[in-house]
Order: C-alpha cells, then sequence, then structure tokens
C-alpha cells in the first residue's frame, strides 16, 4: 500500500531537491586509519524528511561513514552540518541531543536491561534529572520518571512490541524484537534525523517489507529524515529517494534508484569487472 | 486473614526483611556492656559497609575497576587528623581555632584546628568528590585492566603520602605523622547528643555507624532508580551504545568515581574520630583489596548483597582469623604440616581463598543483583565481558 505513495512523495521530493536546505550536509569528509583511507573525500546532503540509502560492498567505508555522523570517530579531513549547525567532531551525546539517533549494524541493545528501561536509557537527553534531584527525589523528578517510562511504553508499542514483552531484559528478546527495541530507543531520544544501520539484516522478506512500510511511515508521521545504510536490494529499490553507492571509501555514484540501477560502476562494484575488460 | 493480605501487598512490605534487620542491629548496643569489644568490631564492620558500597558504586554500578579505594579512606581520615586536633598547633598565633565544639574540648586542647564532626565529614565529602574526579580522569580513556592499574597507582600514592608525610613539611606543618598517629582526635560531638566519649561508652558511635549506613544505603537506591543509575549501567554494559543515546561519558563516569569516593570519605573521617588517631598504617593497599573482596563476594552492584558482602568479610577479618589464631589449634595444624606461618601472617590469602572458592561455586555473589543473575545464567553479554578484560 506504501509502495506507491512512496513513489509519488519520492517525485514531488526529489524535484525540491535543490530550493529545499538540506537536512544534512556532509562537505570532503575523510576518515584515515593509519595507512587506510576507510572514507575518502565525501561530499554528501540529504534533503528533510527524505529517506536516503547508502550502499555498497562490504568494506566500503558505510559504517565509518556513520560513526563520523554520530560523533564516535573524529573525520581525518572535512565538514558535517547537520540543521545548519557545524557537528564535525562534536562529542557523540551532544550530537544525539541534537537531534540524530541511530541504530547499530549488529544490535547493541544494553542487555541485562528491560525493553522498557533501554527505551528510558534512549530519552537521557531529554531528561533534567540531576544527582541532588534524584536522591531527594523530588517532585519533578518523581514526575519525570513517570512521564519517561510512560512514554517509553507508547514507543515500544508504536514499533510493533507486545506488551508482554515490555518488561523483558531485553537478551531474551526474539531478534526482530530487539530490533523494534533499538529503533524505539533511537526514536525516543526525539530526533529528527535517524540512521539505521543495516535495520533489515538477518530479517525474513515478509519482516522487511513491515519494516520497509514502517519507515515511511515513521517519516510521514513524526517528520522525520532518514539514513540508511542497507544490503537488501528490494528494501533500498522501494524505499529510498536518493541513493549514494559508496565503494573502497569512495562515493562511486549517486541518484534516484532508478538510475543507480543502471549505473555501470556500481554493477561494476558489486559483481565484479567483466572478464572481457 | 484479608490483614495479613493488606500487610503483604503494602508499599513498604518488600522493606520489611530489611527494617527488621536494622531495628535489630540498632538494639544490639543495649545487651552489651557499654565499653564492649563485639560492639567496637561491629562499628568497625559499619564503617566497612559504608566504603563497600562507595567502591559499589564505581565497579558495581558503573563497572569501572577500581583499586585503589583506600586513598578516599586516607583523604576522610586525614581530614579528621587535621581538623580535629592540635595538628596545626600554632594556627591563630597559637590559640586555636574552635568551630562548633564543646567547651571541654576548647579548654583541653586550646591549640590546633577543631571543628565539629559534621562540618569534617561535610569537608572529607568535598575533598573525596574532588580526588574521585581527579582519578577519574585520566582513566577516562581507559578500559578494563589498564583503570586497574592506574587507580592502583592512585591509592599507592596517596597511601605513600600518608605514610612520609611527616617529612613533607609545609609552612612548618607536616602532611600526617606518618606510621606515628595524629593523636589524640576530638571525641565525636553531635547537636543535641552532646560528646560522646569512646574511653567509657560505644553506644553513640554505634548508632552514628549505624546511621551513615543507612544514609548512605539511601543514597544507593535513590541513585541506582535514577536518570544517573540507568546511565551508569548503560555505560557498563555498552559504551558506544551510550554515548549514542545520548549519555555523555566523561561526565557520567567522573559522577561515579566522585560520588563513591565521597563514601570513602565519610567512612574515613568517622573512623578517624571513632580510633581516636589517625595513622598511615591504615592505609595500605589491602584495605582496597579487602573492600573490593566485599564487594565480589556479595555480588557485583548489588546493594543488600554488598551490604552481606562486608559484614561477612569484616567478621573473617575480627573473629575468625584471631580466634583461630587464640585457640592455636588451626596453627598448630599448620605447623603439623610443617608450615611455619599463622593465619593472621596469611589474612590476605584467606580472603583470596575464599574470592576463589566464590568465582567456582557461586560467581554472581552471594546475593546477586538481578541484572548479573541474567548475564551469568543466560550467557548474555558473557563475550563482551571477556572483551573488556582483555581490551
Amino acid at each position: 500500500m506504501s509502495d506507491e505513495s512512496a513513489v509519488g512523495t519520492q517525485q514531488a521530493s526529489s524535484g525540491s531537491d535543490a530550493a529545499a536546505p538540506s537536512k544534512l550536509s556532509v562537505e570532503g569528509v575523510s576518515k584515515i586509519f593509519g595507512g587506510l583511507v576507510a572514507v575518502d573525500d565525501v561530499d554528501f546532503s540529504i534533503a528533510p524528511r527524505s529517506i536516503v540509502s547508502i550502499i555498497g560492498p562490504n568494506g566500503a567505508g558505510k559504517t565509518t561513514f556513520f560513526n563520523m555522523l554520530t560523533g564516535l570517530y573524529k573525520p581525518s579531513t572535512g565538514r558535517i552540518v547537520f540543521d545548519g549547525r557545524d557537528i564535525t567532531g562534536t562529542r557523540p551525546d551532544r550530537i544525539t541531543a541534537f537531534g540524530v539517533a541511530r541504530t547499530f549494524q549488529n544490535i547493541r541493545l544494553f542487555s541485562t536491561m528491560s525493553a522498557v528501561e533501554n527505551v528510558m536509557v534512549g530519552q537521557h537527553a531529554r531528561m533534567k534529572g540531576g544527582m541532588f534531584s534524584s536522591i531527594l527525589r523530588t517532585p519533578g523528578v518523581r514526575r519525570e520518571e513517570r512521564e519517561v517510562r510512560e512514554r517509553a511504553r507508547e514507543m515500544l508499542d508504536y514499533v510493533g512490541l507486545r506488551a508482554a514483552e515490555f518488561d523483558q531484559v531485553s537478551s531474551n528478546l526474539s531478534y526482530g524484537d530487539q530490533r523494534r527495541v533499538e529503533i524505539a530507543r533511537a526514536l525516543a531520544s526525539e530526533p529528527s534525523l535517524l540512521l539505521l544501520d543495516e535495520p533489515t539484516a538477518g530479517m525474513n522478506p515478509n519482516e522487511s517489507a513491515r519494516l520497509t512500510e514502517f519507515m515511511g511511515k515513521l517519516r510521514d508521521e513524526r517528520d522525520l529524515t532518514i539514513l540508511l545504510i542497507e544490503h537488501d536490494m528490494k528494501v533500498v529499490m522501494e524505499v529510498s529517494q536518493h541513493i549514494t553507492v559508496l565503494d573502497h571509501g569512495e562515493k562511486i555514484a549517486e541518484g534516484l534508484p532508478q538510475e543507480i540501477r543502471e549505473n555501470e560502476r556500481v554493477v561494476e562494484a558489486y559483481l565484479g569487472k567483466s572478464a572481457g575488460d | 486473614m484479608s490483614k495479613l493480605a493488606e500487610l503483604r501487598n503494602a508499599r513498604w512490605a518488600p522493606w520489611m526483611p530489611a527494617i527488621i534487620a536494622v531495628v535489630a542491629v540498632a538494639l544490639f548496643p543495649l545487651f552489651r556492656p557499654p565499653l564492649d569489644a563485639t560492639m567496637s568490631d561491629v562499628i568497625q564492620a559499619l564503617a566497612y559497609v559504608v566504603m563497600a558500597l562507595g567502591l559499589n558504586i564505581v565497579v558495581g554500578f558503573a563497572g569501572l575497576l577500581d583499586l585503589g579505594y583506600v586513598a578516599f579512606y586516607a583523604f576522610g581520615a586525614l581530614a579528621a587528623g587535621w581538623f580535629a586536633s592540635d595538628h596545626f598547633s600554632k594556627v591563630n598565633g597559637g590559640e586555636g581555632v574552635h568551630i562548633g565544639v564543646s567547651d571541654f574540648v576548647q579548654t583541653a586542647f586550646p591549640q590546633g584546628i577543631h571543628v565539629s564532626f559534621l562540618l569534617i565529614v561535610i569537608g572529607a565529602i568535598l575533598v573525596t568528590a574532588l580526588a574521585g574526579a581527579v582519578i577519574g580522569l585520566p582513566t577516562l580513556r581507559l578500559r578494563g585492566d589498564y583503570i586497574a592499574i592506574v587507580t592502583l597507582a592512585f591509592g599507592e600514592i596517596i597511601s605513600r603520602f600518608a605514610a612520609n608525610g611527616d617529612s613533607v613539611i609545609i609552612k612548618g606543618y607536616a602532611l600526617s605523622n606518618g606510621r606515628e598517629s595524629i593523636s589524640p582526635i576530638d571525641q565525636l560531638n553531635l547537636p543535641l547528643v552532646g560528646e560522646f566519649d569512646s574511653a567509657t561508652n560505644l553506644r553513640f558511635y554505634f548508632w552514628t555507624a549505624l546511621a551513615l549506613v543507612l544514609v548512605v544505603l539511601f543514597v544507593n537506591f535513590r541513585v541506582r532508580d535514577s536518570r544517573l543509575g540507568r546511565a551508569w549501567i548503560a555505560l557498563r554494559e555498552d559504551e558506544v551504545a551510550a554515548a549514542s543515546m545520548g549519555v555523555p561519558l566523561v561526565r557520567t563516569k567522573l559522577t561515579a568515581y566522585a560520588i563513591g569516593a565521597t563514601f570513602g570519605g565519610i567512612a574515613g573521617a568517622f573512623l578517624g574520630v571513632y580510633n581516636n588517631s589517625v595513622n598511615a598504617n591504615q592505609f595500605q593497599f589491602g584495605i582496597s583489596i579487602f573492600l573490593l573482596s566485599m564487594v565480589i563476594l556479595g555480588g557485583l552492584g548489588s546493594i543488600w548483597g554488598v551490604v552481606i558482602g562486608a559484614t561477612l568479610l569484616s567478621f573473617v577479618n575480627t573473629f575468625l582469623i584471631p580466634d583461630v589464631l587464640d585457640k592455636g589449634s588451626f596453627n598448630d595444624l599448620l605447623s603439623n604440616v610443617g608450615l611455619d606461618f599463622t593465619f593472621g601472617e596469611v589474612k590476605f590469602g584467606v580472603f583470596g581463598f575464599i574470592l576463589v572458592l566464590m568465582m567456582v561455586l557461586r560467581p554472581q555473589g552471594l546475593l546477586p543483583e538481578r541484572r548479573r543473575t541474567a548475564e551469568l545464567t543466560q550467557g548474555v553479554g558473557g563475550d563482551e565481558a571477556i572483551v573488556e578484560t582483555r581490551a
């Protein structure tokens, strides 16, 4: 059902791409580990309220790129601007407070915490309770705790976790549910830009399709801009308005899904050069 | 019947065993003579409980191994030594400074700085919180074993300073009296209660120690179930994910070190006053390990577990080991097999043995935290833990 509507908005927003100020813009960013250039002089930008994918073979530097956007790595060169604010080399928790949230390729939930507690940690940046007020448990802290817990439950409900699982220790949840909790935890920080690192990894086609639909819903209902690293081409082609392709740390192509599908360099990167070459 | 059900469902029902235990402990001195060796041992144990609870915040909650906790004990005790004795004898032209102390102290000890116990505790809290943050700083970029090494060194530096403080002279005053004591220290003097006298009656010291334990327990529970407590546990589980969820790593870690340290300072100030002397021999590396053993024995991160662990180990320390010495039978046992030492001499070997036994039989501790149980029985985060200790 979201299929056609996604295509519709895709054309609409790709038309306005040039005019709108970008949500996130990356200028000449590189990351060098010792002698290895993991990301090489990448320029990149996302329009607000769009869904954009980064694809590329394993080791192309996609996750390194994400880690720079979220402040886990400091770029070796270049500039990252989010919502008109330079966030190059800013601390990860500050970037989260500015409104960037992420999930991880290999799920990184706090394994001994319950689903609800995980999502409560996600709201850390939006909370005020300090040490002394927590010790005294002031009315303000009491109210905040209640609200945060309530919001965590709403968020888990929103991503489709069954209420019976809310208080389960997260490591006891099924793989799909863990992915859900991770998205809920990211959403709990009230981001305007959501970075998803291979969200459909390990999912069956059915689950992937549902997640694809959910991403459209997230953008429409919560005004989110979504940046996606994904290997599942079906998901990528269906959901993205724009695709950027990395290979060996370099951006080798970008454009509409249709253009990427037919781009020779992309096909080469994925399938190798043809024997005759 | 329905009354009983009501009681069982009351909000405070889960706290019942704790309340009964506290009341029982509080009544204990009334059944003993006012000057009683056992009571004195229990006072010592209560002070250990305070310190172990502080260490538990750093090690148990935030997952940062600290092998130099004795430093905070030293800071607290030295605060008592400096500000409740005639150590600074020439201060104020030899007339001393007296704030909130009894007339007796004023007339008997006209020289030096004499400040009321509550102010000393506040001072000790401030100093140790700062010291905790200072020791936290260099460990921020480190993990696992390396944090342990830095904290170990810090503990050693402080205890060496205390031991050789008699030759560190600043403006005519020694830093400490080294292995000679700073003594006497003023007796504890509380508003409403008046001045205590450890030479004739230990009961008030006992109740003060118990009150300190209760305050520290209260702070522990409140902080654990707060935004900060969740951030500590998140940090312990996965630093990268915690940072990405908006937890500021530096501030959160330093707060753990600082709060943990203050408990050491409180206990140190109390012990300084209670022992009536501050002596560098008290601040040995062994204390750090002793406290860590209490935390591990009870169950890392488990508040009640740590209370039990600390009580048990100080019981072993003050009753069991000296007792077997007295009876001689165990030492005969040792000498019968040709071993030329006593249990007292290998005290830390005994604690080490207890720890090894624990690791084999019950690695989660005597009263494990719910989370740790999950970790150990279901293998959750098992490999991550290995990565962390190896990294």
